[in-house]
């Protein structure tokens, strides 16, 4: 199993968001995570990230037999964690290159691979740029700053093909995107769809997962999963939209 | 922040450098004020006497007399409120003698891109270390300024103290006191020198902390060019006090781009006054790097004497554990359609402290007359601390004049990010200072010395950030 999350409870701004929330993912999964406003959705990307502001009170979650919780953000992203940020952050004076070469380096590093140098880096990102229909100006310019909502995104999904994570988390990446933008980050993600990864869709609603067809949707209500099905079920939550599970969950 | 809830007296650098620099140069027994230089003055003055014009006594003793009437400036001065110099008045600094470096020594100061140098060291031209003549262009004179002077017949026939005059600053007034070498760059009118010049002082004190009064003067003729760095560094470790006085005058239409880097020992005390005085139509393009040193006192002064001058006056300044920094700019603005534009940037860690006072003046002759103003300062701990002041004082009515200032650590979120990336927590930091300190770096056209500075900013900050992990002071 490549991630297994048991009893997970976590605190943000002094409130119990997660509580008792479990979840398994095998290599070559793809999981969406649905679920109203306030569910959950989000801390549990974030907790996943190590993000500071998130505080685990119990429970454990294991990364390739590894305790994922023990780690440094910066461990889990070079033991192949990414979450693709809900709010990419803007970064001034920092260009693109730079940061992604550092990273991409960081990690190779871990993994005992040689480190890239300029040119290197160069011919790898192209490919991915090109694939994304991202314009080559773009290395040059500081991270994320300036970028639009779409850009920032299309940013996220960049980096993620270019570290090859072994499990990419994408928080609410389909938020703000048009059809167009939409479709072009669900070809990064469906590119990087392999045997020996998975990938952990957080979304509110249904479309994205028309573009990323996933193995399992689990809803979140209440900080649990209060529901777990095969793709059908996000097409239901379209239709039907997220009251009834929450009646279900609150009656259970 | 306001500077009312300063504490200062109590936390005067002398205290951290005793500990600072155990084993060189024991700090000397504090003593009152001027005595000492006054003994120490009358000694030099004695065995100088042989051989020197009289008028250059005559100016000597009239500058010291002028510093004893001024004093030490002392923290009831707004000028001086966060700066005590008590450390350096209390002080028993006998003058520098001569001391043998060898090109080894310097080479952390020097520049693969700067062929063209003069060396000084603890105050004293070194011919063996320095390569002034290097192609030339006719009509430029550099050199020492010493010999210079011994061929001079009166104080009317140099240019010395006068964009820099002793009456205004004590520590002017004891630079010129003991004054008795330094750089001498002159360019004729139309000549532009395209190698960049640099002129470096080195302190290597011997056993004893000693001071060193360096001099540079630069005379800029009208339509002429230059590009000059000037370095202050010492022997690491070292306990020393440096008072320089830099003067510059610009001619009509002169252009003159003038880096300036504060390298000093982290147990030294640098006192550095810098005036310019700029005529009509002239560019004064000014980059100042106080990057280390125990207490670093700048005051920067850009007089546009004439209309349409060009000024811009950048400076980055580091302060780690318990250093000081203290800048002090005055741009005046004294005739119409001048444009100056200032950014100063400050990065500080540990305990230490900043300040930062930007005066600029608009004169009411200074009709439209455009003036840009920013600093900025980050603080890497919660001990740090920084004092910011714009002054700003405006007498004509058709100007453009803005300021800004902000204060702020660095941003969590962004540290958040890089380190989900994979970039460790110091590495994350390091980055982000970089971003914040860069440009002003990137600001130096001479590649050779923009490396250079990357590579020091570079090292402080592993050292600063490599500290911050391992205490609880700095921010996780």
């Amino acid at each position: 199993m490549l991630l297994s999350i048991n009893d997970l409870r976590v605190k943000a701004e002094g409130k119990d968001i997660l509580q008792g929330l479990s979840l398994n993912v095998n290599a070559g999964e793809v999981h969406a995570i649905m679920g109203p406003n306030g569910s959950g959705k989000s801390t549990l990307a974030r907790a996943l990230s190590g993000h500071p502001g998130y505080e685990v009170t119990e429970g454990t979650v294991t990364f390739k037999g590894q305790d994922l919780l023990a780690m440094d953000p910066e461990v889990r992203a070079r033991e192949g964690v990414f979450m693709a940020f809900q709010y990419p952050v803007e970064i001034a004076g920092v260009n693109n290159a730079y940061f992604l070469k550092a990273a991409l380096n960081a990690v190779r590093r871990h993994r005992g691979q040689p480190e890239l140098d300029a040119m290197e880096f160069l011919t790898l990102v192209k490919s991915t740029m090109k694939r994304l229909e991202m314009d080559a100006a773009f290395l040059n310019r500081p991270v994320n700053e300036g970028f639009s909502g779409g850009e920032k995104k299309r940013n996220e999904i960049f980096q993620m093909a270019v570290l090859e994570p072994a499990l990419a988390v994408l928080d609410e990446t389909d938020s703000g995107l048009d059809i167009d933008a939409l479709r072009v980050v669900a070809d990064g993600v469906n590119a990087m769809r392999s045997p020996e990864r998975a990938t952990i869709v957080v979304t509110h609603y249904q479309r994205l997962l028309t573009y990323i067809v996933p193995d399992f949707v689990h809803v979140l209500a209440d900080g649990r999963i209060v529901r777990s099905a095969g793709k059908e079920l996000a097409e239901e939550l379209e239709a039907k939209g997220y009251g009834w599970i929450e009646g279900e969950a609150a009656r259970a | 922040m306001s500077g009312a809830d300063m504490p200062h007296a109590s936390e005067s650098p002398a205290t951290s450098l005793a500990a600072a620099s155990p084993g060189r140069a024991e700090r000397p027994a504090p003593i009152g004020q001027t005595t000492a230089y006054a003994a120490e003055w009358e000694r030099t003055e004695a065995a100088r006497a042989a051989g020197q014009p009289a008028w250059l006594r005559a100016a000597r003793r009239q500058a010291f007399d002028r510093f004893l009437d001024l004093g030490f400036p002392g923290t009831r001065l707004e000028e001086w409120r966060f700066t005590n110099v008590a450390p350096i008045a209390e002080s028993r600094f006998p003058l520098a003698e001569p001391a043998h470096l060898t090109a080894a020594d310097i080479e952390p100061w020097t520049f693969a891109d700067v062929a063209i140098r003069l060396v000084f060291v603890n105050g004293y031209y070194a011919p063996a270390l320095s390569t002034p003549a290097a192609s030339l262009p006719h009509g430029v004179s550099l050199g020492p300024l010493g010999p210079a002077l011994h061929h001079l017949a009166t104080a009317g026939d140099t240019s010395l103290a006068r964009v820099a005059p002793v009456d205004g600053h004590a520590f002017t007034a004891l630079n010129t006191a003991f004054l008795a070498d330094g750089a001498s760059l002159t360019i004729a009118p139309h000549v532009a020198i395209e190698q960049p010049i640099q002129v470096l002082f080195v302190s290597s004190p011997d056993q004893r902390a000693t001071m060193s009064h360096p001099r540079l003067l630069v005379e800029a003729g009208a339509d002429s060019q230059a590009r000059i760095v000037e370095v202050y560094a010492g022997t690491p470790g070292t306990m020393y006090f440096t008072n320089a006085v830099t003067e510059v005058s610009l001619g009509e239409h002169a252009v003159v781009e003038h880096c300036r880097i504060q390298l000093e020992s982290d147990a030294a005390f640098h006192v550095g006054v810098v005036q310019v005085e700029a005529a009509r139509s002239s560019a004064f393009r000014a980059q100042t790097f106080a990057l280390s040193g125990a207490l670093l006192r700048n005051d920067i002064t850009v007089r546009m004497a004439g209309e349409g001058v060009d000024c811009v006056l950048n400076g980055l300044y580091l302060a780690m554990a318990q250093q000081l920094v203290d800048n002090h700019t005055t741009i005046d603005h004294a005739m119409p359609h001048g444009t100056s534009l200032e950014i100063f940037k400050g990065v500080l860690g540990g305990r230490s402290r900043g300040v930062f006072n930007g005066k600029i003046i608009v004169r009411q002759d200074a009709q439209q007359t455009d003036a840009k103003q920013t600093n900025r300062a980050l603080l890497l701990t919660d001990q740090a601390m920084i004092d910011t002041k714009p002054q700003l004082e405006i007498f004509a009515n058709d100007v453009k004049c803005t300021h800004g200032a902000a204060i702020g650590q660095l941003d969590d979120d962004a540290i958040f990010y890089l380190r989900s990336r994979g970039l460790g927590a110091q590495e994350a930091r390091a980055v982000l200072i970089h971003a914040f300190a860069g440009d002003l770096v990137d600001g130096v056209r001479i590649p050779g010395v923009q490396t250079r500075l990357r590579d020091i900013l570079s090292e402080r900050l592993t050292r600063e950030l490599s500290r911050l992990g391992e205490t609880a002071g700095g921010r996780a």
